[in-house]
């Protein structure tokens, strides 16, 4: 591509980091040394469990852990659905949610200046606090009482972002729209959507992991067992402590799989959609 | 300019046009005092002077993009506000200011577009003006991987999209360095000869002015007035070319441009100026 025969220009300074690196040895670079790292790691602590023989209910070695993951594969599995879907659900209603009140408020500065405050208190609320009142106001056979815990833990970041991004439509955006004499619609569908989509991007991925955890620790107030949450405690008073490591790596991995999903989606987002 | 031979209609007429930005605490800056100004079709027109000497402000009334506080503006004969309704100028500022989600295509096609210009349409004028600009083969690319010349090409083969009879170009060189500049100015003084539309073009740099212009208007800050019109005898576009710059004439006006900028006439206070 750059071989722009008919340009007397210098080519682009090749700086854009959305441009495909070199694949093979860029991808060890950047995969390998954290992947060695985290062996190296995980056979120190074997190694230091093994060495000073260290009681199972402080801390159980990776080994003895992996042995459970796999052995309870299915719970930790089955346990990771109902977590995931908990925080699925609180994801998608809080994230709808913020979109459509930081749209609200960037069309609307009443609206804003009235939102504000609210979404700050919502935002210093911590979670853990208000999951068991939830908990007994749903009743304990729902799992509701989760998934608003999840909903109110991502809302916030995905206001947020969304409002920064709508307002983020750059001066010589605004000109060029007012010089085409565009309407409304059409300079919010050209030029202030498109600014802002990244940003929503941005606020879904920090919600993502949020979700996760708050619908996990949402589990240990009550409501039906079976999610990772309960899984752990009750292993945990059982005395089972490599199950209960198995189930918290479970919610690790459950974690990990919601960041990247929305970090993918951002990545895609990002690099600069284009249009039909 | 004079009054004599006064041509059918004026591309630009500006008359006794003043704007005050109302400052803090009552204090108000006077950007244009009592301005007037007259583009002939076809004709390009350079505007040039020390930072806040209200150039820019100027281009924008012109634009549409703000209203003067007194006076009036003309283009074509009507008011800049049904002017810029009707699209009868494209413009350019000195950021590219293209859409990073769109192609260099999607960006030039993005006026067509919005006006209601059918897609074939819009893709066969797209293609014409990349080919004027010389980005053949960059067409399918996005913004941020070309260099500042080649997006800012794309800005002028935008607003050229609709072939309007009044370009407005607000320094759309300034962030270039020095080589790429001078090209920029060979390819503008180029496309002007084939389109020959009427251009304002607010610049800070003389030569720049110089070898582009049929007149170079000199203005003065604090408050921005006009200092004085300067005729540039450098022959018809077409035939204006790189070896202009070595002209006997074209130095004989930059130092004349230069003598008028830092003439013996100043006005009240000078500030620090940045160039």
């Amino acid at each position: 591509m750059s071989a722009g025969a008919g340009v007397r220009e210098a080519a682009p300074a090749p700086a854009g980091s959305a441009r495909a690196n070199p694949a093979g040895s860029g991808l060890a670079r950047t995969v390998l040394p954290p992947v060695l790292l985290g062996v190296l790691a995980i056979l120190l602590w074997q190694g230091f469990v093994t060495v000073l023989a260290i009681k199972p209910f402080i801390l159980p070695g990776p080994f003895a852990i992996g042995e459970q993951f796999v052995a309870n594969l299915q719970n930790v599995v089955s346990g990771s659905v109902v977590t995931g879907r908990n925080a699925l659900i609180g994801l998608v209603i809080g994230a709808i949610v913020g979109v459509l009140l930081a749209i609200l408020s960037a069309l609307v500065r009443i609206f804003d200046g009235m939102a504000a405050p609210v979404v700050a208190a919502v935002a210093v609320v911590p979670i853990v606090a208000l999951a068991p009142v939830l908990c007994t106001m749903f009743g304990a056979n729902a799992e509701t009482a989760r998934q608003l815990v999840a909903a109110l833990a991502v809302f916030v970041p995905v206001y947020f972002n969304t409002l920064k991004g709508l307002r983020m439509v750059r001066p010589v955006h605004r000109d060029l729209m007012r010089s085409y004499a565009a309407s409304a619609w059409q300079a919010t569908k050209t030029v202030t959507l498109p600014t802002a989509v990244p940003f929503v991007f941005t606020g879904l991925r920090i919600a993502s992991s949020l979700a996760v955890i708050s619908a996990l620790i949402a589990e240990y107030f009550g409501g039906p067992v079976g999610g990772l949450g309960k899984s752990i405690t009750s292993a945990a008073s059982s005395s089972n402590y490599g199950l209960a490591w198995a189930y918290v790596l479970g919610s690790i991995i459950l974690g990990l799989l919601f960041y990247c999903a929305a970090l993918g989606l951002e990545k895609l987002v990002s690099r600069r959609a284009p249009t039909a | 300019m004079t009054t004599a031979a006064r041509p059918v209609q004026h591309a630009v007429e500006v008359t006794e046009v003043s704007r005050v930005f109302a400052g803090r605490k009552g204090a108000s800056v006077t950007a244009l005092d009592a301005v007037s100004l007259t583009v002939a079709p076809g004709e390009f027109v350079s505007l040039i002077g020390p930072s806040g000497c209200g150039k820019s402000t100027l281009l924008r009334l012109i634009a549409d993009l703000d209203t003067p506080t007194s006076g009036s503006i003309e283009v074509f004969g009507k008011t800049a506000s049904q002017a810029r309704i009707d699209q009868d100028y494209g413009i350019a500022f000195q950021q590219a200011g293209l859409l990073p989600w769109r192609t260099v295509t999607g960006n030039i096609e993005l006026p067509l577009e919005l006006h209601g210009a059918g897609k074939a349409a819009r893709r066969e004028r797209a293609a014409e003006l990349i080919e004027l600009v010389g980005l053949t083969d960059f067409a399918g690319h996005y913004p941020d991987q070309l260099s500042g010349g080649m997006q800012q090409r794309v800005a002028i083969a935008r607003s050229l999209a609709e072939s309007p009879s009044l370009l407005l170009m607000d320094e759309p060189f300034g962030a270039l360095d020095e080589m790429t500049r001078e090209r920029m100015q060979n390819e503008l003084v180029r496309i002007c000869a084939e389109t020959s539309a009427a251009v304002v073009f607010v610049t800070h740099s003389i030569p720049e002015a110089v070898f582009l212009s049929n007149r170079v208007v000199v203005m003065s800050p604090r408050p921005g007035r006009i200092r004085d019109v300067l005729g540039v005898n450098l022959g018809r576009m077409s035939d204006r070319g790189e070896n202009l710059r070595e002209d006997a004439e074209f130095f004989h006006s930059v130092s004349r441009v230069r003598e008028l900028l830092h003439g013996d006439t100043p006005t009240g206070a000078r500030g620090v100026e940045t160039r």
